[in-house]
């Protein structure tokens, strides 16, 4: 296989279309007019204007905008300090944390799930007034979110010479100086890149959310797992469509901003 | 070969420099304390509702389940051999089948997206600077995309009323109704569809850093394009084929969505036989023995690619 043959670019070609065909389905139907089936009757926009009377895809979007940032806030918060920690500090079983790090990445969701579905229930039977809701998705939410801040945070420090901080504190600068001039300038491309890696995967999470909400915090996944169930609706299709809209312009967005760093360097 | 004397001096002149702390040498009482309140919290918020919970599963996969469905807490195997066909009746195939069957889709779906994602990879690698990240961008866009909407995608294009099934019947494929979903066809294109960009973008890693005078070398030497490609391009991505497969096979061991709404009932995973147990079932004692199951199938499956890679980590894993 050569890089530049003709039958490479035509394979590559066959793939594209192959990765883009069930996303660009979703879009296509979201503009038809039949009610149901998949039989096209004609170009319309009134699903998408049906959409801002939906009160359930409104609280649900609000509910998946409302986890994302929290979360998100505070796993940024934890994981870059941690990832900070790891990169400049020796401390007992740090291989082991290490570790323990990668198990949210690599475990299955559904594993997860269950595992935090049965914490939480008996969370709460020792606690009155505990109920599986907003609260106990954040903070499951948090949990994965944590170790892949905490990594990208880490390797960005890994690249940073740790003699830049001390040669601040060299020229008189006290540790907070040190921190806010130094150390913080550095460790922000992590913070921000690994805190965009943490917002996407809240947005795009189902099996965890699914199994740790409760009545009233349904999400857009949930949301969408459920009419699925029932039978796909062209509406469905319409807020699928705006979601897909979003992701793309998140990760566009993220490769035009590391084009630009990466020009700048 | 990784030199070991170079290795040990480098984390010695290591722990050296980082006990010189803002200009001054650093008590190690002093560099714990920083490590304990920099690095506490996050780790200890990641025992309490991970290490915990996955604790309290693991003893529960030991438990008995009650008549109601509840837990009773008497120690007992029965759900590990369950898990492995002993059933109250004689032998069930059930279980060892989804475990078996997961483990066979996570390796099948590896293999399909190495396959199809190589071409991918050198294409890329072969454009020119722009291009290149216009073609990454494209390939991380579906991988940013929500999976339930990749997913049910699928089960729009290939329902028996959909247009893939309508063009093929009227090219005169013989298709019978229902015969891409929902069933095994269906699992699988959305499996590789699904996965593909974790395959496509560690090869892609490893076919940029190719040495392609190695591959001339080998034809000016007479070998035919295939067998330099073979013996020349091939143990050079061999990393992150590896780390390709490895990022593939773990999630599509333990997927629920993609069976749970392209499969109908016959193709149950483990993570569809776990969400039976935690949902309708009420046994969670047997569903936490499933859940441990998934585990070691994921810890079996990250230990592979260790030894394989002998410990050496060309393309990083997230």
């Amino acid at each position: 296989m050569s890089r530049r043959s003709p039958l490479t670019a035509l394979g590559a070609l066959l793939v594209f279309v192959f990765l883009y065909a069930p996303i660009a389905v979703v879009i296509v139907y979201s503009f038809n007019a039949a009610r149901y089936g998949t039989e096209w009757q004609g170009f319309t926009v009134d699903w998408y204007l049906r959409l801002i009377d939906n009160d359930a895809a409104i609280a649900a979007a609000i509910n998946t905008i409302e986890l994302a940032c929290t979360s998100t806030f505070f796993s940024v918060l934890l994981g870059s300090v941690l990832g900070y920690g790891m990169s400049r500090y020796e401390f007992p079983f740090k291989r082991i944390f290490h570790h323990v790090l990668h198990v949210p990445v690599f475990i299955p969701d559904i594993v997860m799930a269950v595992a935090l579905l049965l914490f939480f229930s008996v969370l709460r039977k020792w606690l009155a007034g505990f109920e599986l809701g907003m609260i106990t998705m954040t903070l499951a939410h948090i949990t994965f979110q944590i170790p892949f801040v905490a990594i990208v945070v880490r390797a960005r420090m890994a690249d940073c010479d740790p003699q830049l901080e001390e040669a601040a504190a060299d020229l008189g600068a006290g540790p907070w100086l040190t921190f806010r001039h130094v150390t913080l300038p550095l460790m922000l491309p992590g913070a921000v890149a690994g805190g965009l890696l943490a917002f996407t995967l809240s947005l795009d999470d189902f099996v965890v959310s699914f199994f740790t909400s409760g009545a009233g915090s349904t999400t857009l996944p949930i949301l969408i797992y459920s009419s699925v169930k029932r039978g796909i609706t062209p509406d469905i299709n319409a807020l699928a469509t705006l979601i897909v809209l979003v992701s793309a312009l998140t990760v566009v967005t993220v490769a035009w901003m590391r084009g630009r760093t990466e020009v700048k360097n | 070969m990784a030199d070991p004397t170079s290795h040990t001096s480098l984390k010695r002149r290591r722990r050296i420099r980082r006990t010189v702390h803002f200009g001054e040498p650093m008590p190690p009482g002093a560099h714990t304390f920083r490590a304990a309140w920099l690095c506490g919290p996050a780790l200890a918020w990641v025992t309490v509702f991970l290490l915990v919970p996955l604790a309290f599963v693991i003893a529960l996969s030991f438990a008995q389940r009650g008549d109601a469905g509840e837990v009773v807490w008497r120690f007992t195997l029965e759900n590990y051999s369950r898990l492995f066909g002993n059933g109250a009746l004689g032998f069930d195939p059930v279980q060892p089948l989804i475990l078996a069957r997961s483990i066979g889709v996570g390796f099948a779906t590896a293999l399909l997206c190495l396959l199809v994602g190589m071409p991918v990879a050198f294409f890329i690698a072969g454009l020119t600077r722009r291009w290149k990240t216009v073609a990454l961008t494209l390939v991380i866009i579906p991988f940013g995309t929500n999976l339930l909407i990749r997913t049910y995608g699928w089960q729009t294009l290939l329902s028996p009323e959909g247009w893939l099934a309508q063009n093929l019947a009227s090219a005169g494929v013989p298709l019978a109704d229902y015969a891409l979903y929902p069933g095994w066809p269906a699992v699988m294109l959305a499996m590789v569809c699904d996965y593909l960009p974790f395959m496509i973008l560690p090869l892609y890693a490893s076919v940029e850093k190719v040495d392609w005078s190695l591959s001339e070398a080998a034809e000016d030497l007479g070998a035919a394009p295939l067998r330099a490609f073979w013996h020349a391009v091939l143990p050079q991505i061999r990393p992150g084929m590896i780390a390709g497969c490895v990022l593939v096979f773990l999630p599509a061991t333990g997927q629920f969505v993609i069976p749970d709404l392209l499969g109908g009932a016959k193709v149950a995973l483990l993570g569809n036989a776990v969400q039976q147990q935690f949902g309708g079932s009420r046994d969670w004692p047997f569903g936490s023995a499933i859940a441990v199951a998934a585990l070691l199938v994921m810890l079996a499956g990250l230990w592979l690619h260790t030894s394989v890679t002998k410990g050496r980590r060309e393309v990083a894993l997230p």
